[in-house]
């Protein structure tokens, strides 16, 4: 039993998901208040837009310790979402620089279109599909750590 | 009563005061009243005797009754066939001879009293207008109590005011909104302000009440002999008022705010010339043509409303005494109809409807589908007695009249679902109710609508969310009548629109004044158009008419490479300039005296405007920092909120929001890669902070060259502001734009103005908000944030079913707009809309209002092209086409007929579509300016569906040879209706003249071989060859031609709030072209002909 970068890597990732199951849950309940008419959508936006580009890299960063720690499996795991974030990223800077600047700012939403049903629901259903992710991986890590723990 | 009184004079300055004693309310009057209704009584006899005019007025009452009792037996006959309830009838008859019984006597006896005392001075003078009306509400309102019995259902007193238009209305009344009397007079506007204060007063209680039934009346053809009738009964009473208030209600038609203001006063007060409003039905001398016009100018006859309930007491009064004595135990059944479709009467009578609305059409076959008169809405297939309540198409419409049950059904007939609102139209007629307690459900906040249902006396239940709440005390007194114990006759429950005034709840801040700021580009370029001359002066002469009271505040900015600000201090002798040229950090100046009141610096400002276009003559700064003017502007507006109201003239070129030229002239034409979207996010930002500081900005854009609207227009859009575009404006070379300027200034500047508003829709629970189209910014799934509101704007709403609507019948959708009007009062306007609830799709074919969908469906391509491709958007238009046309083949049509089929409701639809094509905001192949067609799309979405459709499928009639046949008659001048022909250049003859009416253009095309009479008779000028190339007016001559067309073009421009302008087209002249490209139905280099596109869709269909 030894303490190998890969379980430093599982430990660490143990952390940052915990905090991204956060983020996840702060995302659902945001646009629940939007949904509910709770909140602002300006103010709203002014919150969540400062959080998506650090979810996208923590997510991102223990992706590449991954990579280096050599869990491919691990990693294929991860794969989908780190695909889907750097889509959005992606599509975010096309609109913004390429046809449509709409925001100066970092972000992802904007709060004269996010009130629209079809985005609003996409955003909900984001946020519960992510929180579904982040906890099952969650527990992934956790075994992962006492698997790499145990097994060297 | 508390109110004084006496004379006539008083009531003028009331609004406000009269409110008070009133509002209080339904107790208090009741004590009060009792004597006050015997004053108002004659007023009612007034009403009966409207009705009926042949018989005496005991006789009246008889004479109204015949239209309650045939009402009965239609209604009867309904409740036959599908075994709805069945009460209804019993209610009718209670309503009408009650009441009118007491109608009757008590005028006699109480016109002299009345007239001494204060209060019944509304009801009494008027009283040959609005108590007619009123009595026609209490008649069916009084029925209604005194019927026995538990009241069970909220609708009797439908049922009653029902009984007065009964049949004849549906099937005479083409025209919905006639029936609602909303009708928009064009001098709506400025005479609802007018109206607005007396409506506060007792006045306008009444007249609200009134306006229902008059207008109505019109339509069944009596309403001349009405106006008869209706006078003799206040000349009974008191010979002078009546002929002043016949006097008013002329003046008012006229619609100027002004001269109905001056006119009520000239005569006895103000409240006269409320009534005479309501008194202008009657006096029609002609007899009342069936047509929506007729009504708008009738229009006015209602009364504005009944804030004060007391007013329209009066007729209650009377009403009430003679159901106290008949009634006296006071507890009163009423049935409600069943809400629903009326299946009898689509059984029956609807019979010829439905076959015809399902009737498959052969488009390929069929040439002449177009209708030649404007197309109207379709009714929805209600019961009459809730449709009578429905809320008038032109205010609010639904893209399917007929909603489907499930959002699968929906998704089958590929027609979009959706709302079409004008909320903020100028009314002529509307009902406002000034009460401490706004009705409202306890878990919806859906306020009371006519469409819910009483379980009994002390319980509704909402019809949005089913909720079960309680009547509260206050609301089981009706002031109309003075009843208490009817809830279900309260105006709230009687009008599908309808205003209160707010209480201290729904103020955040106390109400703000109108703060306007103007904020002009004085750079060399701006000053070349010489657009400052035209804008300050029209300005000067308008000041006195800006909407406001002695709070409204104004102030001035102008700006190039710098900012210069004007202090209109008092005491200074002349305007002081400060100049800011800091424009990387903008700060105001000085706090105070930038924006000052009106009233109280009216010499200095009028000093500031005549001298402004001269001040910047020698400019040779060509910068424009229009960015930075913004920032002061929203700083120096942002502690109250308010108008700013910006000209530019060229793209803005230093400071924050710098553009730069995106628009390359040889891809004008292909639906690639042009920039429809903005370049930056300044302006949206700034438009969002404007937004929540309640300060709205409007962007007047005169420019030659391109100036990136797309970016420009965040600012107005997204702080619910409008946008004007004058391309090309000069002073001297565009003489047009100068005039069109200038037209459109005036009303904007006097046009209504609502602040600090928000909009709030609702609907029945299992429908849902998709999408809203306008001028706003969308603060929550329900709530538009509106930080002013014009009553040119209109909204669209994408609509989706969330959960299945299973066993209802109907559905029901409200509006509710608060604001704050000029006048500072906060006041909430309601509109309710029901519609049936069907489960096939051939019900929903049948409902469809091709109108509506086509108006839904242009604001959908606008956001495509927006966030796609342009080429997407069109593709997507001609889909929707073709998708709901072969849903229609394979799931309705049971024979495969070969050609082209097409449900009847929607048999223009292809027609529609094609005309949005070609129309500049989505056609391509052709050298459109990228800023016009960007200005088009804003004007999708901000126009009303009536102005939208007229845009985009003009109408076109031939002028050469207007006879009077099947002329309309108003107020003496004769209008001919010309039919409407189609878009097609082979309906354009050369010995003809032609007029397209484009909306907020006209095009008057003549012919080259035109008859030499027309030219004389009409144009005033010997030959074609002399006719000149920029005439703009047709001369005023004194031939029976001229006379005509004159008639008839004012006719159609009376109609809208704006000022079309009349170009005048000759074959070698520059408008031709676009005379011509609105000639939809023929083929152009790069657009198919109507019959190909026909032929491309029946391809794509039968695939």
């Amino acid at each position: 039993m030894a303490f190998t970068f890969a379980a430093f890597c599982y430990m660490l990732a143990l952390l940052l998901t915990a905090a991204l199951i956060f983020f996840a849950i702060w995302h659902i309940i945001a646009f629940d208040e939007l949904k509910t008419d709770y909140k602002n959508p300006i103010d709203q936006c002014n919150t969540l837009n400062p959080l998506v580009l650090p979810e996208y890299l923590i997510h991102a960063f223990f992706c590449v310790m991954f990579l280096c720690a050599a869990e491919w499996l691990t990693l294929g795991l991860n794969m989908p979402l780190l695909a889907y974030h750097i889509w959005r990223v992606q599509r975010g800077l096309r609109l913004r620089y390429m046809s449509r600047p709409v925001m100066s700012g970092p972000g992802l939403y904007d709060p004269t279109t996010i009130m629209n049903a079809d985005i609003l629901a996409y955003c909900q259903k984001e946020g519960w599909c992510k929180l579904a992710f982040y906890l099952l991986s969650f527990f992934y890590y956790l075994y992962g750590m006492i698997y790499v723990l145990v097994s060297s | 009563m508390a109110q004084p009184a006496g004379p006539p004079a008083g009531y003028p300055s009331h609004n406000g005061a009269g409110q008070q004693p009133y509002s209080n309310g339904p107790v208090a009057n009741q004590l009060m009243h009792p004597s006050d209704g015997q004053g108002y009584s004659p007023s009612v006899p007034g009403s009966y005797s409207h009705q009926t005019p042949a018989k005496v007025p005991p006789h009246q009452s008889s004479g109204q009754y015949n239209y309650s009792g045939s009402q009965n037996v239609s209604q009867l006959n309904n409740y036959q066939g599908p075994g709805q309830t069945l009460n209804r009838p019993p209610v009718a008859p209670f309503s009408g001879s009650p009441v009118q019984q007491t109608g009757p006597v008590p005028q006699v006896l109480l016109p002299a009293l009345q007239n001494s005392a204060a209060v019944s001075s509304a009801g009494s003078f008027p009283p040959g207008a609005s108590p007619p009306v009123l009595s026609n509400w209490q008649y069916s309102q009084t029925p209604g109590s005194q019927p026995v019995g538990s009241q069970t259902s909220h609708l009797a007193h439908v049922t009653g005011t029902g009984s007065a238009q009964p049949p004849s209305s549906l099937s005479g009344n083409t025209n919905p909104p006639g029936n609602y009397q909303y009708a928009a007079s064009p001098g709506g506007p400025p005479l609802q302000n007018s109206y607005m204060k007396p409506g506060s007063a007792p006045p306008p209680v009444t007249q609200p009440l009134t306006p229902l039934h008059p207008p109505s009346r019109p339509p069944l053809g009596p309403p001349p002999v009405g106006g008869p009738p209706l006078i003799r009964p206040s000349t009974l009473i008191a010979g002078p008022p009546n002929t002043q208030s016949l006097l008013n209600s002329a003046a008012n038609r006229e619609g100027d705010a002004t001269s109905a203001a001056s006119d009520g006063s000239v005569v006895q007060n103000s409240y006269d010339a409320i009534e005479g409003g309501g008194l202008m039905a009657t006096p029609h001398p002609s007899p009342a043509p069936p047509n929506l016009k007729m009504n708008r100018s009738v229009g006015y006859s209602y009364p504005t409303l009944p804030p004060g309930y007391q007013n329209t007491s009066p007729p209650g009064a009377p009403g009430m005494q003679a159901s106290a004595l008949q009634y006296p135990d006071g507890s009163k059944h009423f049935h409600q109809p069943a809400l629903g479709t009326n299946h009898l009467t689509a059984a029956m009578g609807g019979l010829s409807l439905q076959q015809e609305g399902l009737r498959p059409v052969n488009l390929l076959q069929e040439r002449n589908i177009l209708p030649t008169t404007l197309l109207k809405a379709p009714v929805p297939n209600l019961h009459e007695d809730i449709q009578k309540l429905n809320c008038n198409p032109e205010l609010f419409r639904c893209t399917l009249t007929n909603i489907p049950q499930t959002q699968a059904l929906l998704n089958k007939a590929k027609l979009p679902l959706g709302l079409l609102l004008h909320p903020f139209k100028d009314l002529s007629q509307l009902p406002v109710v000034t009460s401490s307690t706004i009705v409202r459900c306890r878990s919806c906040r859906t306020y009371i609508n006519p469409f819910v249902s009483f379980l009994d006396q002390r319980r509704w239940k909402c019809n949005l969310c089913y909720r079960v709440n309680d009547v509260p005390e206050e609301f089981m007194y009706n002031p109309v009548t003075r009843v208490y114990g009817e809830p279900h006759k309260r105006p709230e429950v009687q009008n599908a629109t309808i205003e209160f005034m707010a209480p201290s709840e729904y103020m955040l801040r106390p109400p703000q004044p109108p703060v306007y700021l103007f904020v002009f580009d004085v750079s060399h370029n701006a000053i070349e158009t010489g657009y400052l001359n035209t804008v300050c002066q029209t300005l000067l002469d308008n000041l006195d008419l800006l909407p406001g009271n002695t709070r409204t505040k104004i102030g001035f900015i102008t700006f190039d490479s710098t900012i210069h600000f004007y202090s209109l201090q008092e005491g200074l002798s002349q305007p002081q300039m400060l100049i800011v040229s800091d424009i990387e950090d903008v700060f105001i100046p000085m706090p105070e005296n930038l924006l000052v009141n009106l009233n109280e610096n009216k010499e200095l400002i009028q000093d500031l405007l005549r001298t402004l276009p001269q001040m910047f003559t020698k400019s040779l700064e060509t910068q424009s920092a229009l960015g930075p003017a913004l920032q002061a502007a929203f700083k120096l507006m942002s502690p109250t909120g308010g108008r700013i109201s910006v000209f530019q003239t060229q793209l803005p070129s230093v400071g924050m929001g710098a553009l730069k030229s995106r628009e390359e002239p040889n891809q004008r034409a292909t639906a690639k890669d042009i920039h429809l979207t903005p370049s930056t996010d300044f302006y949206k930002k700034l438009a969002l902070d404007c937004s929540g500081q309640q300060v709205a900005v409007d962007l007047f854009l005169l420019s030659g060259q391109y100036s990136d609207l797309a970016s420009l227009g965040c600012i107005s859009r997204y702080s619910a502001g409008s946008v004007y575009y004058y391309q090309s404006y000069h002073h001297k070379h565009n003489p047009v734009q100068v005039e069109k300027l200038q037209k459109e200034l005036k009303r904007y500047l006097t046009r209504k103005i609502g602040f600090e508003a928000v909009m709030r829709i609702r609907c029945t629970k299992g429908l849902s908000i998709h999408t809203f189209h306008g001028n706003f910014f969308v603060r929550s799934t329900d709530l538009l944030s509106l930080p002013n509101v014009n009553p040119d704007a209109g909204y669209a709403v994408q609509m989706s079913v969330e959960e299945s609507l299973t066993d209802m019948q109907v559905v029901s959708f409200q509006s509710a707009l608060l604001y704050t009007s000029s006048k500072g009062e906060r006041r909430i306007r309601v509109h309710t809309m029901c519609l049936p609830v069907v489960t096939t799709l051939s019900d929903i074919y049948l409902g469809a209002d091709v109108q509506a969908i086509t108006g839904l469906l242009a604001n959908m391509a606008v956001d495509r092209s927006v966030s796609a491709t342009l080429s997407d958007a069109r593709d997507a238009l001609v889909n929707a086409v073709i998708d709901s046309l072969s849903a229609y083949r394979s799931s309705v049509l049971s024979i495969q007929q070969p050609g082209l089929m097409a449900p009847y409701s929607l048999r223009l639809f292809p027609l529609y579509v094609l005309a949005l094509l070609k129309q500049k905001a989505f056609q391509t192949g052709t050298n459109t300016r990228l800023d016009e067609r960007i200005f088009t799309m804003c004007q999708v979405k901000n126009q009303p569906l009536v102005y939208l459709m007229l845009m985009t499928h003009p109408s076109l009639y031939r002028v050469d040879n207007l006879t009077d046949e099947g002329a309309l008659n108003i107020n003496d001048r004769t209008i001919p209706q010309p039919p409407i022909l189609q878009l097609s250049v082979e309906k354009l003859s050369r010995d003809g003249a032609y007029l397209m009416d484009a909306g907020s253009v006209m095009f008057l095309w003549i012919g080259k071989n035109c008859g030499q009479s027309f030219i004389s008779q009409v144009l005033g000028v010997p030959n074609y060859g002399s006719v000149p190339q920029n005439m703009t007016h047709l001369p005023e001559l004194e031939t029976a031609e001229s006379i005509r067309t004159i008639a008839f073009i004012s006719w159609l421009r009376e109609q809208r709030p704006f000022f079309p302008i009349l170009y005048i087209v000759k074959d070698d002249s520059p408008l031709k072209s676009s005379f011509l490209q609105n000639m939809i139905e023929d083929r152009t280099e790069s657009a198919l002909s109507y019959y190909e596109f026909l032929l491309h869709i029946q391809q794509q269909v039968n695939k």
